[in-house]
């Protein structure tokens, strides 16, 4: 069976558009409100990345933190996460998860289990923010064998030798990191220089998917719109942040900016 | 898991750098890894390098000073009634701590590397202090990222690195300490690695920096292995090595030159932060059992809870107050070269109140820790047992807490 991440991509081609990924971290405001997010949001995005808040986050800017700490306040655990995705595909069985997180969660909640866990409660890939390659060379086999995509992370600093063994070894879907930045960060680099560095990567293997995130906004992600997929995240952690602070309904508020996002690419 | 003799221990990790196979690496985010490459492709080059080296020890010898006295505590020595005590003053160091030798080191590589920016973290701030005071020396710009607790703690040495032209950025995420400070710091270098160069300010992070920091405080090991032929005529029989571990440079470099010896003539022992007598809370990963995890993009025992976040710490010391400890100690650890147990917070402030009694030495709140354990088990050794503690670091830094603590009485004005 076609994993769903493949499947999502090949209707946004069919379309003329690229995907539209979204990310949320499990358990924000609330675990009933972040599972209420992820299903009112999978109406205009493709596919879903759901975050696992981890406390030391090297790689995260102030937005994601923010929500981070937010759920982690809140009480979220490893298994509430898993809890938050079969509920949500239990209604929405085609639509793709892919869990991101830090490695020592992994490690802690053990490899072998939480994979386990990943395919028992339905989701379909994984990024791992501080398993670069080849560290993670095993951990990318062992999910390959549950038909979990790993998901590789390129860098603007990613040298072309270094891109072409990481695209070797990777699975069909991979993440272009669009400027040297935490996420969330504002976006120094032109749309066009993005682009253009984007380009140079997708011809190593052009049957791959690649997707860009990293400073993604309404304002800009029309313009990048040539891309196989764009991932917004600090947006809607932020949106979320705004509707608390003015006591709004971040569903109802998320669900809207997605719209808007999706309208945008079209 | 086995040390290798002849080979320094910073060598020992394999080439995804790990030691034993299993503690430290490079955990980190795809777009530091080039820039990590290069400084180890830098610095394996330069530490072989004869004219870096005769560069280094110029700085070590000229700036930073050396070597650090080294003394017997005669008093305190007649006070315990057993081993001799001695003491290894590496607060004579330019700044007043360890430090500076890791600080000096990240300095001298930025300029080689073209930089023009330093950053770096710090705890107590000493290494942010020690950072600043290098990086005005050679001509760098620098940023120091330090925990809002910290800050309002450890004010002397804040001050210290303002007026050296530093920009003091307060991290205000988690328990705002040290462990939050190393965060933001690597996420700012995430940020800003094609313009600044990034110090570490213990021998912990990903593996190059672990290397670095403990390539440059080995030479207080190596100044004491001199004094010691010098005092005893050899290294003696019985020597017992006391230092506060907190992310482990200085208790790394007070013992690396003796890593070879039989640990029954030279026993390595680590002081770790128990934190307040009365708190669940602690510092010491090594002495409590904590589990194995990945803290800063390395391998390493720390406190975290079973679903791996990492647990909030405790301690007077705003210095050894961190939920990690370095991939090298876990692996002296493992390898039984080293001994780890904990010291509180109250038998710190015990131990800086019989020292400063008995001696003109201020151990700052962190070498305290170790006083405390040295002098403990000093009682019970015998007379031509030497032992020798690290006073790694100044008190003036800590004028405030000991004040609160102890009573105006216990601090000096200077
Ligand atoms: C005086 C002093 N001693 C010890 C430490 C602990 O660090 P390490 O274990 O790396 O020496 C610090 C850290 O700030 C310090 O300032």
């Amino acid at each position: 069976m076609l994993n769903p991440i493949s499947h999502a991509f090949r209707k946004a081609k069919q379309e003329n558009r690229a995907a539209l990924l979204t990310y949320t971290v499990a358990g924000d405001s609330s675990k009933k409100q972040s599972l209420e997010i992820l299903k009112s949001i999978s109406a205009n995005a493709d596919i879903l990345e759901v975050g696992i808040p981890h406390n030391t986050p090297v790689a995260d800017g102030s937005q994601i933190q923010t929500s981070a700490y937010r759920a982690i306040k809140n009480g979220i655990k490893m298994n509430d996460i898993f809890k938050i995705i079969k509920d949500f595909k239990k209604s929405n069985k085609n639509k793709p998860i892919i869990l991101m997180g830090y490695f020592n969660m992994i490690l802690q909640y053990g490899e072998k289990k939480f994979l386990n866990k990943c395919n028992s409660s339905g989701v379909n890939g994984l990024i791992v923010v501080d398993l670069p390659w080849p560290e993670n060379k095993d951990f990318a086999k062992k999910c390959k064998k549950k038909s979990i995509y790993f998901i590789q992370l390129l860098s603007p600093t990613t040298t072309k030798r270094r891109l072409k063994k990481i695209i070797r070894d990777s699975h069909p879907m991979n993440y272009f990191i669009s400027m040297l930045s935490t996420t969330g960060g504002k976006l120094k680099v032109s749309p066009n220089d993005i682009l253009k560095n984007y380009n140079k990567i997708k011809k190593i293997d052009p049957k791959k998917e690649i997707v860009i995130g990293f400073g993604i906004t309404e304002k800009t992600i029309g313009k990048l719109k040539s891309a196989d997929g764009l991932v917004v995240g600090s947006a809607i952690c932020k949106e979320i942040s705004k509707s608390l602070k003015h006591r709004q309904n971040p569903v109802i508020n998320v669900s809207k900016l997605v719209k808007k996002l999706k309208s945008k690419i079209l | 898991m086995k040390i290798k003799k002849k080979i320094p221990l910073i060598d020992q990790a394999n080439k995804l750098g790990f030691w034993g196979g299993k503690f430290g690496g490079n955990y980190v985010p795809e777009t530091l890894k080039k820039p990590i490459e290069d400084l180890e492709i830098l610095f394996d080059k330069l530490k072989n390098d004869k004219k870096f080296i005769a560069e280094r020890d110029k700085y070590f010898k000229n700036w930073v000073g050396t070597p650090t006295r080294f003394i017997k505590l005669k008093n305190l020595t007649n006070h315990v009634g057993g081993a001799q005590i001695w003491s290894k003053v590496v607060s004579d160091a330019n700044g007043g701590a360890h430090k500076i030798y890791n600080a000096t080191v990240h300095c001298l590589l930025a300029k080689r590397s073209g930089k023009k920016f330093i950053i770096g973290d710090t705890g107590a701030g000493y290494a942010g202090k020690m950072l600043s005071m290098a990086a005005k020396k050679f001509g760098l710009k620098c940023k120091i990222f330090m925990g809002a607790k910290d800050i309002a703690r450890q004010q002397p040495n804040v001050k210290a690195m303002k007026k050296n032209g530093a920009e003091v950025i307060p991290v205000y995420s988690g328990s705002q300490t040290l462990v939050d400070a190393v965060s933001e710091c690597m996420r700012f270098w995430v940020a800003n690695c094609d313009t600044a160069a990034m110090c570490v300010g213990s021998t912990v992070g990903p593996a190059i920096f672990v290397r670095i920091c403990g390539w440059s405080t080995s030479q207080i090991s190596r100044e004491l292995k001199v004094q010691l032929i010098d005092e005893f005529g050899s290294v003696p029989k019985k020597l017992k090595l006391y230092n506060c571990v907190g992310g482990g440079s200085s208790s790394f470099g007070f013992w690396n030159e003796f890593m070879d010896y039989d640990k029954k003539q030279c026993e390595f022992i680590g002081v770790e932060a128990g934190g307040p007598a009365k708190s669940k809370k602690h510092a010491a990963p090594l002495t409590y059992g904590s589990k194995i995890g990945i803290l800063h993009g390395a391998v390493q025992y720390v406190n975290q809870n079973s679903d791996g976040q990492i647990e909030e710490t405790e301690s007077i010391s705003a210095g050894l107050d961190y939920p990690g400890i370095s991939p090298l100690h876990c692996f002296l650890k493992d390898t039984k070269r080293a001994r780890y147990t904990a010291a509180s917070d109250e038998d710190a402030l015990s131990a800086y109140k019989t020292v400063t009694k008995f001696e003109k030495l201020r151990p700052s709140l962190e070498p305290s820790h170790a006083f405390s354990v040295a002098i403990k088990e000093a009682k019970k050794l015998s007379k031509d047992t030497i032992v020798v503690v690290n006073s790694c670091g100044d008190a003036y830094k800590d004028r405030g807490i000991l004040k609160k603590r102890l009573g105006k009485k216990y601090v000096k004005s200077n």
